[in-house]
């Protein structure tokens, strides 16, 4: 196994949509997986550097999600304000 | 049946196109629409354009879930959903729902329902751009909620 894979393996796609996208600057990104159990270690660990004052809602692998949630390596989580579609 | 178009459409002609193809002709008996356009004034602004944001894969798959929530609490015979993404301008259609059942009631209560359901799950965010006066900056600005429609 090439070393890429193994870091692919171990990482967790995080996607930004929205408002929060444009204040965290960017629309993917991957962390590692070491140490994140649920939806709010990954808030945790993305949101440091940032002040966010919205509501924010989350998703894991495209199925609405809560905090609680658990995630797992090779996910994919997303982070979006309220929706309004329609 | 889901689609979402980054272009322009015609909800009437779309809507016809799907009754011809459904072949379900002599079997409905009742047809109940929603079509949501875009308004060229929001909360007190005039709106010049609008861009819609989604989540590809997510979006879809949400608006299957919500058909299927509909078809298992109706007597259906057809959904259709379809929404615009990208940029949209003053009365553009924005989404239409279309039901097609035996019986009215049906085919309202399921419009209705999958309408309220896209408006307040279903991953969509709209950015609007208001005109602006005195040569100042174009200024964009999320809408930051849908407002209930029951």
């Amino acid at each position: 196994m090439t070393q890429s894979k193994v870091e692919n393996n171990m990482s967790i796609k995080v996607l930004y949509f929205a408002s929060l996208k444009e204040q965290f600057g960017c629309a993917e990104q991957q962390i590692n997986s070491e140490g994140i159990r649920t939806v709010a270690d990954v808030w945790r660990q993305v949101s440091e550097d940032h002040d966010v004052s919205l509501q924010v809602l989350n998703s894991v692998n495209q199925e609405y999600a809560e905090l609680e949630s658990a995630v797992k390596a090779g996910d994919e989580v997303a982070f979006f304000p309220p929706v309004t579609g329609g | 049946m889901v689609t979402i178009l980054d272009t322009a459409f015609n909800p009437w002609q779309v809507m016809q196109q799907y009754q011809e193809e459904m072949q379900r002709d002599g079997e409905y008996g009742a047809c109940a629409n929603f079509i949501g356009t875009m308004r060229d004034m929001n909360e007190g602004d005039q709106v010049s354009t609008m861009e819609l944001e989604h989540y590809p894969g997510m979006t879809e798959k949400h608006l299957e879930k919500i058909i299927d929530s509909a078809a298992q609490q109706w007597k259906l015979l057809d959904s259709l959903v379809v929404h615009r993404v990208g940029k949209l301008f003053p009365n553009d259609p924005i989404v239409l729902v279309a039901v097609w059942s035996a019986h009215r009631k049906d085919a309202f209560e399921a419009c209705r329902f999958i309408m309220e359901d896209l408006k307040s799950k279903a991953p969509f965010w709209k950015k609007e751009a208001l005109i602006s006066e005195n040569d100042q900056p174009q200024k964009n600005r999320w809408v930051e909620k849908n407002t209930s429609g029951y």
